[in-house]
C-alpha cells in the first residue's frame, strides 16, 4: 500500500511540474504573443527585455536588503511592477527609434532586432558585469508548500502560477473588451483602413510594442525564482518562446494558451519516462509535423480566402 | 602653469627609475637576447611578450572573466619581483568571444603575429580543441586551467586544472565511505565534458565501489525547467546525486531543488561543476549542505592561500569570489616562469622539456607538481556549500597522480 499512496504523491508532483511548465511557457510567450502574433514583428531581443526585467528586480532586491530590510518580504511585487514599467519604455524608444521605420520589412526587423540583442547583452555585460547574480528572494517565495507529507509542491512554481493567470486575464480584457484593444485588433488586421476611420495607428503600434516589452519584464522578474540572472539569462528562454507563439498559431491568444499547454505537458511526461535530450528531441519533432500539416499554427484567425 | 616645475620633478623620478630598473634587468639578465631566443619570439632585453586568450564577451564571459583575472595577477606579482629571465612580462590580450573559430583565428594571430612566448587561454573544451593545431602548427605553448574530460595530452599544453579522474573518483571515493552511498543518479548538461566525466562514474561506481547506478540523465545546454527530473530523484532514491550541469542551467537546477524541497537534510548531493563563481549567481542558500569535488575551495586554509586571496581582493574588489579555475589560471604564469628559469630560455621546445618535474611549493592549493603527461600532481577536495556562498573543506586528499588517459574507465 505504501508504494501506492507514493506513486500518487510523484503523480500529484508530476502533473504540478507540467502546469507549472505550462505557466512559464505562457508567461515567456505572451509578451512576443502580443508583438508578433499582434503586429507581425519579430522581436530578437525579447529575450533581453525578459532580463532587464530579471535586473530589475535584482536592482531592487539589493536596494532593499542595504536601505531597507524591513521592506524584504514584499520588495517583489514592487520590483514586477516595476520591471512592467521599465523594459515598457525601453520598448517604447526602441519603438520610436527602430522598429517603426521597419514595418513591412520583416527580414530587416529580423536583423536588427537580433542586432539589438547582441547590443543589450553587451550593455548588461558593461553595467553588471559578466559573472550571474541573483536576488535575494523572500522568504516566503522559497521552499515547498506540503498538502500531505510526502508531497511538495513548489512556491514559486505557485507564485509564477498566480502570476501567469493574472496577466493572461488582463491582457485578454485589454485585447478583446477594451476600446484600446479594438484599436489594436484594427491596426493589425487593415493598417490604410483603421487610420482612414481616424485611429492614431503610430500611436497603437507603440503602445503596443510597449505592451508586449513590459510584459516579458513582468516574466524576466517572475523567472528570478526559477532561473538564472545573467546578461545572456533570455537567450535561454527565446527559442521555446517563439516556438509556443508560431505552433499557436501567430494571430491567436487563445492558440498560444493551447501552444503552451500542450508542449509544456508534452515536454513534461517525455521527460520523466525518457530522458531531458530525448524529450527535446520528440517534442520538436512533434511539432514539426504537426506545423507541416498545418502550417498557419494550432488556432488560425479566420480570414475570407 | 606654475604647477608645471612641481609635475616635473615626479616625472624626472620616474624617467629615472625606469631607467635604473632596465639597467638593473640588463645586469641582472647576464644573458643576451640572442641566447634566450633562438627562434625569433618577441623577446627584448627587457620584455617578454606572451598572449592572453580567453572570452571577455559572449556566454563564457561569465567564467573566463575570473581566469583573465588571475593570470594578469600573477603577471604583475612576476613582474614586481624582477620578471623572468630579467624581463618584463607585457601582456597581449585577445577576445575569443565565446566563438571558437574565433579562438583560433586569435590563437594564430598571437603566434605569428605577436610571436608571444606562450598564451595562457581558453575555458571550454571546445575553444582547447579549436586551437590546438594552430599551437602544435605554429609550435606554441598553452597554459590551460580549467578542470576537463581528460583523454588528451599535446606537447604544446600544459594542462594547470584537474583531469576527469583526479577530480571524480576522490569525490566518489569520499561518498562511498562518508556517507555510505551504494545508489547514484548520475546528471549532465548533454555535452562531452559531463558525459565523458560520467561514463568515468559509473565504471568507478561499478567496477571499484560495488555500488549501482539508478538513473543517468543529461539535458541540454541552457534548460531551465528540471521539475520531471527532480521528480524522478524522488521517485528512485538515490543515495547521492552526482551532478555536472553547467552554465544557466546550473542556477535553474538548484533553485528548483530547493523549491521542491530537496534539500541536503533529505538528500546528498556531490557537484563537480560548482565553484565560489557560480554559486554567485545560484544563492549560497540554495544550495547549502550540498558537496563539490575540486582541486580547490577560496576558503582552503594556508599561508599562501591567505596571502593569493588577500591580493586578488585587493586589486579586484572586496566582494571578488576565486573559484577552482581562477585559482588554476594563477598557476599558469608561476609554472611557466619556473621552467623558463629552469630552462634558461624562451625558446618552446627547451620550456616544454624543463616543465615536466616543476615543483611550486608557493601555489594556493598547496604544493603542485608537473607530471611527464603536462598534467599536474594536485590533491582534491571536499567543500560543503555554506549560506554565504563559500565552502567549508570537509576533506582533502592526497597528492593525486594525472592519469588523462585511464586505463578501464573508458
Amino acid at each position: 500500500m505504501e508504494w501506492l499512496s507514493e506513486f500518487g504523491a510523484i503523480a500529484a508532483m508530476q502533473g504540478f511540474n507540467g502546469l507549472s511548465v505550462f505557466c512559464v511557457l505562457l508567461l515567456m510567450a505572451l509578451g512576443l504573443a502580443i508583438i508578433f502574433g499582434q503586429m507581425g514583428v519579430i522581436n530578437m531581443a525579447h529575450g533581453e527585455f525578459l532580463t532587464i526585467g530579471a535586473y530589475t528586480t535584482f536592482v531592487v532586491s539589493s536596494l532593499t536588503s542595504s536601505y531597507a530590510p524591513a521592506f524584504g518580504p514584499y520588495y517583489f511585487f514592487f520590483a514586477i511592477i516595476l520591471s512592467f514599467f521599465i523594459a515598457g519604455a525601453i520598448g517604447w524608444l526602441v519603438e520610436w527609434a527602430m522598429i517603426s521605420k521597419l514595418y513591412q520589412r520583416p527580414l530587416d526587423t529580423l536583423l536588427a532586432t537580433w542586432g539589438l540583442s547582441l547590443v543589450m547583452q553587451q550593455g548588461f555585460r558593461s553595467i553588471f558585469g559578466a559573472r550571474e547574480v541573483s536576488a535575494t528572494l523572500p522568504d516566503w517565495l522559497m521552499g515547498s508548500w506540503n498538502p500531505t507529507e510526502a508531497i511538495d509542491i513548489p512556491r514559486n512554481g505557485l507564485f509564477v502560477m498566480g502570476l501567469t493567470l493574472l496577466l493572461t486575464a488582463l491582457l485578454f480584457l485589454m485585447i478583446y473588451r477594451s476600446r484600446w484593444g479594438l484599436q489594436v485588433r484594427a491596426t493589425m488586421q487593415n493598417r490604410v483602413m483603421a487610420r482612414s476611420v481616424g485611429i492614431n495607428t503610430k500611436r497603437v503600434d507603440r503602445m503596443t510594442f510597449a505592451l508586449g516589452c513590459g510584459v516579458a519584464g513582468v516574466a524576466g522578474a517572475a523567472f528570478t525564482t526559477i532561473g538564472s540572472t545573467g546578461p545572456t539569462a533570455g537567450s535561454l528562454y527565446i527559442v521555446d518562446t517563439f516556438l509556443v507563439v508560431v505552433f499557436g498559431g501567430a494571430s491567436s491568444l487563445l492558440g498560444t494558451i493551447a501552444s503552451a499547454f500542450s508542449i509544456a505537458q508534452a515536454q513534461s511526461l517525455l521527460e520523466f519516462f525518457t530522458s531531458g535530450s530525448m524529450a527535446k528531441v520528440f517534442t520538436l519533432s512533434a511539432v514539426v509535423l504537426i506545423l507541416m500539416l498545418r502550417p498557419q499554427g494550432l488556432f488560425s484567425a479566420k480570414v475570407r480566402k | 602653469m606654475d604647477s608645471q616645475p612641481i609635475r616635473l620633478l615626479p616625472r624626472r623620478l620616474a624617467v629615472g627609475a625606469a631607467a635604473l630598473s632596465l639597467l638593473a634587468a640588463s645586469l641582472f639578465s647576464h644573458v643576451a637576447s640572442a641566447e634566450v631566443n633562438t627562434t625569433g619570439l618577441a623577446v627584448t632585453d627587457s620584455e617578454v611578450t606572451v598572449g592572453i586568450l580567453h572570452s571577455a564577451t559572449g556566454t563564457m564571459a561569465i567564467s573566463e572573466t575570473g581566469s583573465i583575472q588571475a593570470e594578469r595577477l600573477a603577471i604583475e606579482q612576476i613582474n614586481a619581483s624582477g620578471g623572468v629571465l630579467g624581463r618584463q612580462i607585457k601582456v597581449v590580450q585577445e577576445d575569443g568571444a565565446s566563438d571558437w573559430p574565433t579562438f583560433a583565428e586569435k590563437a594564430r594571430k598571437l603566434l605569428v603575429g605577436d610571436k608571444v612566448a606562450t598564451v595562457f587561454g581558453c575555458w571550454t573544451s571546445a575553444s582547447r580543441k579549436a586551437v590546438l593545431p594552430v599551437f602544435e602548427k605554429e609550435n606554441g605553448l598553452l597554459y590551460y586551467p580549467t578542470f576537463y574530460e581528460g583523454l588528451e595530452q599535446s606537447k604544446n599544453v600544459i594542462y594547470t586544472g584537474q583531469e576527469a579522474t583526479q577530480q571524480i573518483l576522490a569525490g566518489l571515493d569520499w561518498v562511498a565511505k562518508e556517507k555510505g552511498a551504494k545508489t547514484f543518479y548520475l546528471l549532465g548538461s548533454d555535452y562531452i565534458w559531463p558525459r565523458t566525466s560520467m561514463k568515468i562514474a559509473r565504471k568507478h561506481i561499478e567496477n571499484v565501489l560495488g555500488g549501482k547506478v539508478v538513473g543517468e540523465e543529461y539535458y541540454p545546454l541552457g534548460n531551465t525547467q528540471f521539475g520531471s527530473l527532480i521528480n524522478k530523484i524522488k521517485l528512485r532514491k538515490p543515495d547521492v546525486v552526482f551532478a555536472a550541469v553547467v552554465g544557466g542551467s546550473n542556477v535553474a537546477f538548484y533553485k528548483q531543488m530547493k523549491a521542491a524541497g530537496v534539500t541536503a537534510d533529505k538528500q546528498t548531493l556531490l557537484t563537480l561543476s560548482v565553484t565560489e563563481d557560480e554559486l554567485l549567481g545560484i544563492g549560497g542558500e540554495n544550495m547549502a549542505g550540498f558537496y563539490a569535488s575540486m582541486k580547490y575551495f577560496q576558503s582552503l586554509d594556508n599561508p599562501n592561500n591567505a596571502a593569493f586571496v588577500e591580493a586578488f581582493k585587493a586589486k579586484y574588489g572586496k566582494d571578488a569570489v576565486i573559484g577552482d579555475v581562477t585559482q588554476a589560471a594563477y598557476l599558469g604564469p608561476w609554472l611557466w616562469k619556473a621552467a623558463v628559469e629552469k630552462a634558461g630560455s624562451f625558446d618552446i621546445d627547451k620550456v616544454v622539456a624543463a616543465s615536466p618535474g616543476i615543483e611550486l611549493g608557493t601555489a594556493p592549493e598547496g604544493y603542485v607538481k608537473v607530471h611527464d603527461n603536462h598534467h599536474l600532481w594536485s590533491k582534491t577536495r571536499i567543500g560543503e556549500v555554506q549560506k554565504d556562498g563559500q565552502f567549508k573543506v570537509v576533506f582533502e586528499s592526497d597528492l593525486i597522480e594525472p592519469n588523462p588517459f585511464p586505463e578501464g574507465y573508458q
